[in-house]
């Protein structure tokens, strides 16, 4: 833990940085992937709408399970004298529990005899069976409100995200994630083939507002270090961007957890103890969406921002006049290489490991700033191999020219992107 | 005390009496539990759709709400406590009622309210249960169980100018029936047939065959049928049947009817308003029929007035219970009609409105029935309360093995946030009625991440603070008014769904958006009155302020060389380059 909290202080610093943005492409890659089979399960599949939307009864019962409860429930079901039953799903909910569900039933009429024909299979009053029984044309109008929340709750998202924002930029690329979090949430239950259930549309709701929490916690930080970025000389948007990402990285790993954690506590007393029902559905929905949510902002959400600003002409003004000043220094620094070598090579013994849980490889880094096309200059053969001896000549080298500039902050990414 | 020492621990006695008041306050409702709701503790809900009968359009909201008062009387009819009937939406009526299993319910709820109009064979006086002054005092027995006189209206315009009251109509009437009645059922007493034969088949023929409205005049109960009425009690429930006979007694169950097929059926009464006829000083309540109930009513009213007392009479019954029972002097043409009596305003208008109900044109499906056996109830409850169990845990071990002594704050936050929204919970319970349901309980379990969230936020930014060169007590203030937007944007979001939430979502769902703007809420109050409040106290100490190794704020913890008090950051300064070149 106190090996994550000293991550974090290096990641706030930017002394130790994952290049989330110039990474892009890979995980845009996977999260394609994640859509596309999200997309391809809901077309192939479809969704498992529960009986509150379609209609139908739901009847609940304690009982000893045993292998033949089910069948020996259809025969009680086929001798209850209710028609048309034989559609009837039994199944059973952990080793204590029957349920059967059913097309819907007449409330006055049917009802009580399935009601009295599973009682007296399983040896139970029927005022003991518990059940649900929702109205065909009922579940339709269920559908419609849902569908209505679902396009109000869209629609004021992305309102707030105007309002908070005031940038279509950043708007669109929250409003992006959102979308993201939304199709990956409803891919799972396409793919896993878990019911739908009113109590599913809630967790889903919640999790748009959980996704654009985390968002919006990234973009604030990304606007505080883009403040000033125009009359910048050190960063181009994305390296602000990307720092903002890497200074809340650890406040997201932590409300995310946090925010997690009950939501399983949720899920195993739904799934676990009770098998059935809102808790499951709930928290089912949120957790897909949580984690979805925290990841979309990061991965997804935040380089596609730099991406569109980069696009405009003064981002790209500014890229140009820090490439360029970047090539000077660089050219600089070269002389100064042999001089400093030495000397910084020996605290790398000292912290082994540290980095590395979040920074793969440094070979990495270097061909993904080259492509975003900030560092192109410094790249090297030479660099791009893992020798201890070449990557110390280079650090030796960057921290030379790092002195010169005194934000603590802003020097390590410049060391990394010159 | 001090100046900046004075500002935190105000802000913390504050809260304290907030507490305190809280506490009080459950402790003079006397409450300690939460309501909980039907699928906690067993019990049915009902939801049921209305239609509006003559085709296309919307239901109009005051036919809604007399349908609403409609059922419940029919709940309480039942006898059940606690049962709930509310409308939501525009069109929907949702019952609730605790521990009953009955099917009976679902039937009595959702069929629809039928009022028809039948003339009266029989009347007989009876003991009320539990109030025998009602019957002594005609005045007393109220509006529905006077016999009113119907009366024509010869003029087209509703406030007829005709005085068309008998001046001491409940005095004579109830006189007369009483004594008139009673020895006509006698003659048969106890046959033995009577317990085998439910009460309401033994006045239907013995080939079964029903008798159409226009014959209805000339129906005659048979013998078993008149005994039967004599061991009839208002405590009986009698299925209604439309062309046979029935037993029925007033509301106040002070006269019992034995009542001929139906006359004229309720939805061929256009409308019925209560109002002063001009010249007059008394209440009365104007009928209307339409066209088809017009001619019937005309000849019923012919033939009725005919007859001598109780059979001049004829009852309006709504649902099997008779709401209003007046004689007739003379034949009414033209379909109005004006029912007079000792009316107030208030009871002249609650029988038109029911009269108004009877011609509603409504009809109710059942669109829902959720019925929890209180087990299965119980087994619900105890699963949240596990989750609940199991969330905090997960959170608080986190947040002590994350932030180490800073748990302490975490625990005691969540700690003061549980208890004001465990009081406001019982409160709005016995306040408001809400209950709490299960996706109450998940709305505020995944509540404590969200209240835990705002924690990290501002422990974050405090340790943000300290990397940057500031000491610990200088930290709490920069980080918190840095956390505070942020916080109050988290919490906005959170509010903003949970209210969208609200609005939008259908049945028990609703519970679940209900806490968690309860919860976002008291997140705002705590994070503000306490959280804060406590860091600034707790910066102070010697633990957390001098960074000891388990507060979770010390040196190594946060990365930093030393905490910085009075150094400059040179050390931060120092590290970065030295750190980065370890990256393989």
């Amino acid at each position: 833990m106190s090996k994550l909290s000293a991550i974090g202080h290096r990641l706030y610093t930017g002394e130790v940085s994952y290049d989330f943005i110039g990474h892009r492409r890979r995980w845009y890659l996977v999260s394609a992937i994640l859509i596309a089979v999200s997309l391809l399960s809901l077309a192939v599949r479809g969704l498992d709408f529960g009986i509150e939307f379609k209609g139908g009864a739901d009847f609940k019962a304690a009982t000893m399970v045993t292998a033949q409860t089910v069948d020996s429930m259809k025969d009680a079901l086929r001798n209850s004298g209710v028609p048309n039953l034989d559609d009837a799903t039994v199944n059973t909910i952990g080793n204590n529990q029957v349920r059967v569900q059913t097309r819907t039933l007449d409330p006055t009429e049917e009802v009580p005899k399935v009601r009295t024909a599973i009682a007296s299979e399983v040896g139970i009053p029927p005022d003991q069976v518990a059940y649900n029984l929702i109205g065909a044309s009922w579940g339709g109008q269920i559908t419609e409100r849902a569908l209505i929340a679902l396009g109000v709750f869209l629609a004021l998202v992305a309102l707030v995200i105007g309002i908070y924002f005031r940038d279509a930029k950043m708007s669109a690329a929250a409003l992006i994630a959102l979308a993201h979090d939304l199709i990956l949430t409803v891919g799972i239950y396409a793919l896993v083939g878990f019911t739908v259930t009113p109590a599913t549309l809630i967790g889903v709701l919640t999790i748009l507002g959980y996704s654009l929490y985390d968002t919006v916690v990234v973009f604030d930080k990304v606007r505080e270090n883009v403040r000033d970025i125009r009359s910048s000389t050190t960063r181009t948007y994305s390296e602000a961007a990307n720092l903002a990402v890497n200074q809340v990285l650890v406040r997201s790993i932590n409300t995310t957890i946090i925010g997690v954690l009950p939501v399983v506590a949720l899920l195993f007393a739904g799934a676990v103890i009770l098998g059935e029902g809102p808790l499951k559905d709930l928290a089912l929905a949120l957790f897909v969406g949580m984690v979805s949510g925290a990841y979309s902002s990061i991965f997804i959400a935040t380089p596609l921002l730099a991406q569109m600003k980069e696009r405009e002409p003064d981002m790209k003004k500014l890229a140009a006049r820090i490439r360029a000043r970047r090539a000077k220094e660089a050219q600089k620094e070269r002389v100064a290489v042999t001089t400093a070598s030495s000397p910084t090579s020996a605290p790398e013994v000292t912290r082994p490991g540290v980095a590395e849980e979040l920074e793969p490889s440094n070979a990495e880094l270097e061909q993904a700033s080259s492509a975003t096309g900030n560092g192109a200059k410094r790249v090297t053969p030479v660099e791009v191999t893992v020798k201890p001896d070449a990557r110390s000549h280079r650090e030796g080298a960057h921290r030379d020219g790092a002195a010169k500039r005194p934000q603590p902050q802003n020097k390590p990414r410049s060391q990394r992107k010159k | 005390m001090a100046t900046t020492t004075g500002h935190p621990g105000r802000i913390l006695i504050a809260l304290a009496v907030l507490v305190a008041g809280l506490i009080t306050l459950l402790a003079v409702s006397g409450t300690w539990t939460p309501k909980l709701g039907l699928d906690l503790r067993g019990g049915t809900t009902i939801t049921l759709t209305a239609k509006n009968t003559t085709g296309s359009g919307t239901v109009d909201p005051n036919s809604l709400q007399l349908a609403k008062s409609i059922i419940q009387s029919r709940v309480d009819s039942l006898g059940v406590g606690e049962s709930e009937v509310t409308t939501s939406g525009d069109n929907q009526i949702t019952v609730t009622v605790p521990n009953v299993q009955q099917d009976e319910l679902v039937r009595l709820v959702g069929q629809t309210a039928v009022l028809r109009f039948r003339a009266v064979y029989t009347a007989e006086q009876i003991q009320p249960p539990a109030q025998p002054s009602a019957s002594a005092e005609p005045s007393a027995s109220g509006q529905s169980s006077q016999e009113a006189t119907a009366a024509p209206s010869s003029e087209p315009t509703a406030g007829t100018s005709e005085e068309a009251k008998p001046p001491e109509p409940s005095a004579t009437n109830s006189g007369n029936s009483k004594p008139n009645n009673k020895p006509n059922n006698k003659p048969m007493p106890a046959l033995p047939t009577a317990p085998p034969v439910p009460l309401d088949k033994a006045c239907v023929p013995a080939d079964g065959k029903g008798t159409p409205p226009d014959q209805a005049l000339d129906w005659q109960p048979s013998e078993g049928c008149q005994s039967a009425f004599a061991e009839f009690t208002c405590e009986t429930k009698v299925t209604e049947v439309p062309d046979q006979g029935l037993f029925a007694c007033n509301q106040e169950k002070t006269e019992k009817y034995l009542l001929g097929p139906t006359l004229i059926e309720g939805d061929q009464l256009a409308s019925a308003v209560a109002g002063i006829p001009q010249n007059n000083v008394n209440w009365v309540v104007n009928l209307e029929f339409n066209s088809q109930g017009a001619a019937a009513f005309e000849t019923a009213t012919r033939e009725l007035s005919q007859k001598s007392d109780p059979q001049n009479r004829f009852a309006i019954v709504l649902d099997g219970v008779s709401i209003s029972a007046p004689s007739v002097n003379e034949p009414i043409p033209g379909g109005r009609a004006e029912i007079s009596g000792n009316f107030t305003q208030k009871s002249a208008t609650e029988l038109a409105n029911v009269l108004k109900y009877g011609a509603l044109p409504l009809a109710f499906d059942v669109s829902e029935v959720n019925n929890v056996s209180a087990t299965l109830g119980g087994e619900q409850l105890r699963a949240g309360i596990i989750a609940g169990i199991i969330g905090l845990a997960l959170v608080v071990g986190y947040c002590f093995l994350y932030y180490r002594g800073l748990g302490i704050v975490v625990v005691a936050s969540l700690g003061i946030g549980g208890v004001i929204t465990y009081a406001c919970m019982v409160l709005l319970g016995s306040s408001v009625g809400f209950a709490l349901n299960l996706p109450g309980i998940a709305g505020a379990i995944v509540a404590i991440g969200i209240t835990a969230d705002s924690f990290v936020i501002f422990f974050e930014r405090i340790r943000d603070e300290v990397r940057e060169g500031r000491s610990l007590r200088t930290a709490v203030e920069t980080g918190w008014r840095r956390a505070r937007q942020t916080i109050l944007i988290a919490d906005t979001v959170s509010m903003l769904s949970a209210l969208v939430l609200f609005v939008l979502a259908i049945g028990a769902v609703k519970g679940f958006a209900f806490t968690l703007g309860l919860t976002t809420l008291i997140d705002v109050l705590v994070v503000f009155l306490f959280t804060k409040p406590l860091m600034t106290l707790l910066a102070r100490t010697k633990f957390f302020g001098g960074g000891h190794k388990l507060s979770g704020l010390d040196p190594g913890h946060l990365g930093v060389q030393a905490l910085p008090g009075t150094r400059s950051r040179r050390p931060t300064v120092g590290r970065p380059a030295a750190v980065s070149e370890e990256g393989a």
